[in-house]
């Protein structure tokens, strides 16, 4: 597991990495809800542009990053995302319950 | 059946392995000429189906997995996954979107993305003995 962070004006970006898997799952949760709880932002991004392979554990990353921002009445935006995670979020209907930006396809 | 080509792998349930059980699907699978998205399907249709071997089947200990993958006629991939783990007792209740019974860093979506990205898909499972799981999906002949 491999990520980057920055806080700039009550926006926090979190920017992932290669491929999420049930293997690295809970660390990457761990590590968003230590962000968000950590800095309280007003909305938090998650970049997936280089994240290359999710599945169904992607799913709970992002569901994980949106339960913790409605908890503090934040907004929670994906970025950036590729082909096969986009199918994946798109057969589990995440793409009705969260905002996606930018996606490459 | 006739097949054209076949392969075996075994391996313990470590969550490592999931990585490597996709890859090496998808490298079998190259030879049938997929498209990125076929190969995308397929890689993500097998890491559910090992990830629950390694989260559900074999919960407290480490088991074995194998998985078998055939190329049958007309370009079709037909991959089987088994555990010989606790099985699962309600297939109905598993297989329904958001049920999951791990914890929070499960989605509960494994089975309804293996349905949903191949061709079919078919579950069986003994509570005490194991589970397989069966599916296929055709490879398009590109022009």
């Amino acid at each position: 597991m491999r990520f980057t962070s920055f806080l700039e004006n009550g926006k926090l970006t979190v920017a992932l990495t290669g491929e999420i898997d049930h293997h690295c799952a809970k660390n990457y949760i761990q590590a968003i809800t230590g962000k968000i709880e950590a800095y309280t932002p007003d909305i938090c991004v998650l970049d997936f542009q280089d994240v290359t392979f999710v599945d169904s554990s992607g799913i709970a990353v992002v569901i994980n990053a949106l339960r913790n921002m409605t908890q503090i009445e934040g907004k929670l935006i994906l970025t950036g995302i590729c082909a096969q995670p986009m199918r994946v979020f798109r057969a589990s209907g995440i793409d009705k319950i969260v905002e996606i930006k930018e996606a490459v396809s | 059946m006739k097949f054209d080509n076949f392969m075996i792998l075994e391996f313990p349930s470590r969550s490592s392995n999931e990585a490597f059980a996709r890859s090496a699907v998808a490298c079998f699978a190259a030879q049938m000429d997929p498209t990125l998205e076929e190969l995308g399907d397929i890689r993500t249709a097998v890491s559910e189906a090992v990830t629950n071997c390694i989260v559900h089947a074999y919960p407290n200990e480490l088991g074995v997995i194998t998985l078998r993958c055939r190329i049958l006629k007309d370009n079709v991939l037909d991959i089987v996954i088994k555990d010989k783990g606790v099985g699962i007792p309600d297939i109905e209740q598993a297989m329904r979107p958001m049920f999951t019974t791990g914890g929070t860093d499960r989605s509960g979506m494994g089975f309804t993305i293996m349905e949903s990205f191949m061709t079919t898909f078919e579950l069986t499972s003994q509570p005490g003995k194991g589970t397989t799981v069966h599916m296929r999906r055709k490879i398009q002949k590109r022009k």
